[in-house]
């Protein structure tokens, strides 16, 4: 496994993805995210780290059909690929088994 | 969906710069986000709010990840079009054959210049630093004070060694007294060969960092081995292997070689060091111990320093070793000062006065910088001048360029390509020019120069100072000629400015001044190196042999030896002598005579001579009488010159007795001044002693009428029966009189290769620009021959601006060059005058030439029949 770790924007975007399955493109992950975790996403900052993360192997994309809407421009599909899946498993596994050596009574 | 209005839809400046910046991969995709989220908002929030979010968008895309590549032309297919700009410029050079031609041949010449240069002065500045610890070695020198005058010496006693050891260990590492380099036989059974070598301290091997072929380092440790040097080794015993055989050094040293080192650096003081004697065997064998004292400084001494000091520190420490070790009473006479010359400066600054560095062979490595320097810019200008003059020709092309869609950056990369082609072609033809010249330049400048084919800076500096020029010469038409309107030009409305031709001829005044100061200059060198060799000497050294005394013996059947010679009938007369006549080097002082002015502590170039002598060399006695086998008392007698008479402030000097220690000598004459030390230097104060043994050279006269080769191989063959062990040498006295001009003879060379150069290209350049000048006046010309000029009005015409330009430079030369001569010649104390009619003659050749070079394309313009220049439009 790499040194890399994924950053937590990295990988709330990752897992946006996921669960948009076939529609996660630019706005519709912006307007997930915002659904979900009610927090405010800038177009760039999101734009960057889905570049960065399809340089790093971790998603690949490709474009949709072109519609009227839009003003003509197609759509950039995203989507997991093996490796970038994977990588979200070990830092689930990470997380749970952290979260699993917490004595009980810490939380008490 | 309808195109968004320009007032309900996204602000438009946001749009451009979306699309100026945004890497055109992400472009589409982020455009339709956009758009996307621009529509929402306008139905939820309206324009207003839409539109700023948009344009916020836009700023927060505005990132180093998402933008273009940095890219400054991108053409649709860059390598074709940079093919077609090099197409293009090959056939402008073969068009303009004759241009072409005088631009990179002047330009060629011009690098070939600094090429040279560069070698040489790279070889220059690493002398003496190829060394691992060049820069911890030094010699130990010592400053003299006598009446006034600091003397630098670099020679010592061997007593300073201990001394320095005894009392400032810490400062060294290492601290060895070495002998000078001399001559030794060297014989292994029957083969003899005469190696050049040294007797040095043993840890020579580690300050030298000596590379041991065979054996080690501790070699010489052993008093009775010797090593050395590769080259050496294979001289004297061929693919035999020298180790542990034993041979004969010089007469009779037998030594046990040790040791064979790599052969040194050929550009270093100890370049031609063959073999390496131990220094205790030297100091035993000598018996230096008895025989000299502090006062004998025959030896050199060098040193290592501590890693921890440095040069001045470690100078300024041992300063009065001497001082402090000597008789007191020496000491305040010659108040003996030393100091650490270091390794790294010996061959570039070797020449003191007063105590203090006046330079060296430094000043030509910086003359010749110069002139590398100017010559190369003399190429550039013409180049420049050149392709300027040309460019204005090539307006209309410009014109017709950008009427069919060229864009001005194709333009620029048009004409830069032209000139860095023309600058690469003009370097690799001075290389090889540079490659061929390489030898026959060897020659002249005495080194062994070669081209460093496998050093990269060398090659990094080669192209990337072709670019330069190339870059440089481009500008001009590149950003200036580019940006012409193509209407103005085709229309025929365009006109260059009243001082577009300006620069031009301000380059051609610094090109013709460098020349003429570059030949003032050379001029001076050799009229000052003929006016050293014109001087009277005082002697005769015609047909004078010198022979050194290699074996004592010769000595002891003085008079055998010279009567056989004289047998011989080839052989006029024969004396002894402790120095070669040609250069006296040993020095005698501590005399007192009646009169002397006590505060003098007096010093005289000493030579011993045998009885004859003055009628061998023939020298002039002006009062008294030469040394004769009548007077008993002549075996201690001494003959002064006329500085020593003038030095010593006698009145009568015939008669006057010269006291030292328990020894009186008699002035019996005095002679005219003799040159035997530098024809630069004025003479200084000389005794000719008279002497029977203590002898070092036989001078031999040979008969006029004999031939010298005969004569020398009979003289040999006598020689053989008084030394048979030694090998026969001699020198010609003319031959090492001549000899002392070498080394400015060489520089002079060389200054006239580079001037003769400089010349040529400034010439090349004249023609060029005269030639283009012509043409451009054709019509001019060919109207005015209509009217009725004759061929001298167009003459004139054409050559006068050039010849009032090389005026000027001719003005502005002659205080440059006066300036420049007045500084190289106050090195010398015997010089010639800078006397005004080489400057004027110098000047009036300018003229002469650049006329001449004028002359050559203002006559072709003006017998031109004015039909052929005037019927077509």
């Amino acid at each position: 496994m790499s040194k890399h770790h994924l950053g937590e924007f990295e990988e709330i975007v990752m897992l946006t993805v996921a669960i948009l399955y076939d529609e996660a493109y630019g706005v519709a992950i912006i307007d997930e995210m915002e659904k979900r975790l009610d927090r405010k996403v800038s177009i760039g900052s999101l734009q960057t780290v889905l570049r960065r993360l399809e340089k790093k192997g971790y998603l690949t994309s490709e474009f949709g059909e072109a519609t009227n809407v839009r003003g003509g421009k197609r759509k950039r599909f995203f989507k997991l690929t093996n490796h970038g899946k994977n990588m979200l498993e070990s830092t689930k596994d990470q997380r749970l088994a952290l979260w699993n050596a917490i004595p009980k009574i810490a939380f008490e | 969906m309808k195109e968004p209005k320009s007032t309900s839809g996204p602000p438009q400046w946001a749009v451009r710069f979306l699309e100026w910046f945004c890497h055109y991969d992400y472009l589409e995709d982020i455009q339709g986000d956009l758009y996307e989220r621009f529509e929402r908002q306008l139905e939820e929030q309206g324009t207003r709010r839409a539109r700023r979010s948009f344009a916020w968008d836009v700023i927060t895309l505005f990132r180093p990840s998402l933008m273009k590549p940095i890219r400054f032309f991108h053409p649709i297919i860059p390598s074709l079009m940079f093919k077609n700009n090099l197409k293009i410029a090959w056939r402008g050079l073969f068009k303009n054959r004759s241009y072409s031609l005088i631009n990179i041949g002047g330009l060629a010449l011009a690098m070939l210049v600094p090429i040279l240069i560069g070698l040489w002065i790279h070889d220059e500045l690493n002398n003496n630093r190829q060394f691992p610890n060049s820069d911890r070695l030094a010699f130990v020198m010592q400053n003299q004070t006598m009446n006034g005058q600091i003397s630098t010496w670099w020679s010592e006693a061997w007593q300073l060694e201990p001394a320095l050891e005894k009392d400032h260990g810490d400062l060294f590492e290492n601290v060895i007294t070495i002998t000078g380099s001399s001559n030794q036989l060297l014989r292994y059974n029957d083969k003899k060969v005469t190696k050049n070598g040294r007797f040095m301290g043993a840890e020579v091997t580690e300050m030298l960092s000596l590379n041991f072929l065979q054996g080690t380092r501790s070699a010489l440790e052993d008093q009775n081995s010797v090593v050395l040097s590769a080259s050496a080794a294979e001289a004297l015993f061929g693919t035999e292997d020298p180790m542990g055989k034993s041979i004969i050094l010089g007469n009779d040293l037998a030594v046990t070689i040790n040791g064979v080192y790599e052969d040194l650096p050929e550009n270093s003081t100890f370049g031609d060091l063959e073999f390496i004697g131990p220094w205790k065997l030297n100091f035993q064998h000598q018996n230096l111990e008895e025989r000299a004292g502090w006062g004998n400084s025959w030896f050199n001494t060098l040193v290592q320093i501590a890693e921890n000091t440095t040069m001045e520190q470690v100078s300024a420490q041992i300063k009065d070793v001497k001082y402090n070790s000597i008789d007191p009473e020496f000491a305040a006479i010659s108040k003996p000062q030393l100091w650490l010359h270091p390794m790294e400066r010996w061959h570039l600054y070797s020449q003191f006065e007063n105590g203090a560095s006046v330079g060296g062979r430094i000043e030509y490595v910086r003359m010749f910088g110069i002139i590398g320097i100017f010559v190369l810019l003399l190429g550039c200008i013409n180049f420049m001048n050149l392709s300027t003059a040309r460019s204005e020709k090539r307006a209309r092309e410009v014109g017709i360029r950008k009427t069919l869609g060229s864009l001005r950056a194709q333009l620029v990369s048009q004409f830069f390509s032209e000139s860095v082609l023309i600058a690469s072609i003009a370097f690799v033809l001075a290389f090889i020019l540079a490659v061929v010249l390489l030898p026959p330049f060897n020659e002249v400048a005495g080194k062994k120069l070669g081209i460093p084919w496998s050093n990269p800076w060398f090659w990094m500096l080669g192209i990337g100072f072709t670019l330069l020029t190339g870059i440089i010469a481009g500008s001009y038409p590149a950003l200036y000629l580019s940006g012409f309107r193509p209407v103005k030009v085709l229309k025929g409305t365009f006109r260059l400015g009243r001082f577009s031709a300006l620069p031009r001829k301000i380059l051609v005044v610094i090109q013709f001044t460098v020349s003429v100061v570059l030949i003032i200059g050379t001029i001076f060198i050799f009229r000052q190196i003929e006016f050293a060799k014109d001087r009277p000497i005082g002697y005769n050294r015609d047909n004078l042999v010198r022979v050194p005394i290699k074996n004592r013996d010769i000595i002891t059947h003085w008079e055998a030896l010279r009567t056989d010679l004289l047998n011989t009938s080839k052989v006029e007369n024969m004396v002894g002598t402790d120095s070669p006549v040609t250069s006296t080097g040993v020095t005698n002082g501590g005399f007192t005579w009646d009169g002397m002015d006590p505060g003098l502590s007096n010093d005289f170039t000493s030579l011993r001579v045998t009885y004859d002598f003055g009628d061998m060399v023939d020298w002039e006695i002006i009062e008294g009488r030469d040394f004769s086998r009548d007077f008993a008392t002549d075996s201690s007698a001494i003959i002064l010159n006329e500085a020593a008479v003038e030095y010593m402030g006698l009145e009568n000097p015939v008669g006057t007795i010269m006291e030292r220690g328990d020894m009186r000598h008699e002035i019996v004459g005095v002679v005219k001044n003799l040159i035997t030390q530098s024809p630069y230097d004025p003479v200084r104060q000389t005794l000719f002693m008279h002497h029977e043994t203590w002898l070092n050279q036989i001078n031999i006269k040979l008969k006029p009428d004999s031939r010298a080769h005969e004569a020398l191989s009979q003289i040999e063959t006598i020689f053989k029966k008084y030394d048979p062990v030694n090998a026969f040498e001699y020198h010609f006295a003319d031959e090492e009189y001549a000899r002392k001009f070498q080394n400015e003879e060489r520089i002079g060379e060389l200054a006239t290769f580079f001037a003769l150069l400089a010349v040529i290209i400034s010439c090349l350049g004249l023609f060029g620009l005269a030639s283009y000048v012509a043409e451009q006046r054709t019509k001019e010309i060919g109207i005015r021959k209509v009217l009725g000029a004759t061929v001298t009005n167009l003459w004139q015409l054409l050559s006068k601006d050039f010849i009032f330009l090389v005026l000027i430079a001719c003005i502005l030369a002659v205080p440059l060059a006066w300036l420049l001569m007045n500084n190289w010649l106050e090195d010398f104390s015997y010089r010639t005058d800078l006397s005004w009619w080489v400057f004027a003659v110098v000047g009036l050749l300018a003229m002469i030439l650049a006329l001449l070079t004028v002359s050559f394309q203002a006559l072709r313009a003006a017998f031109m029949n004015p039909v052929n220049s005037i019927k077509s439009e």
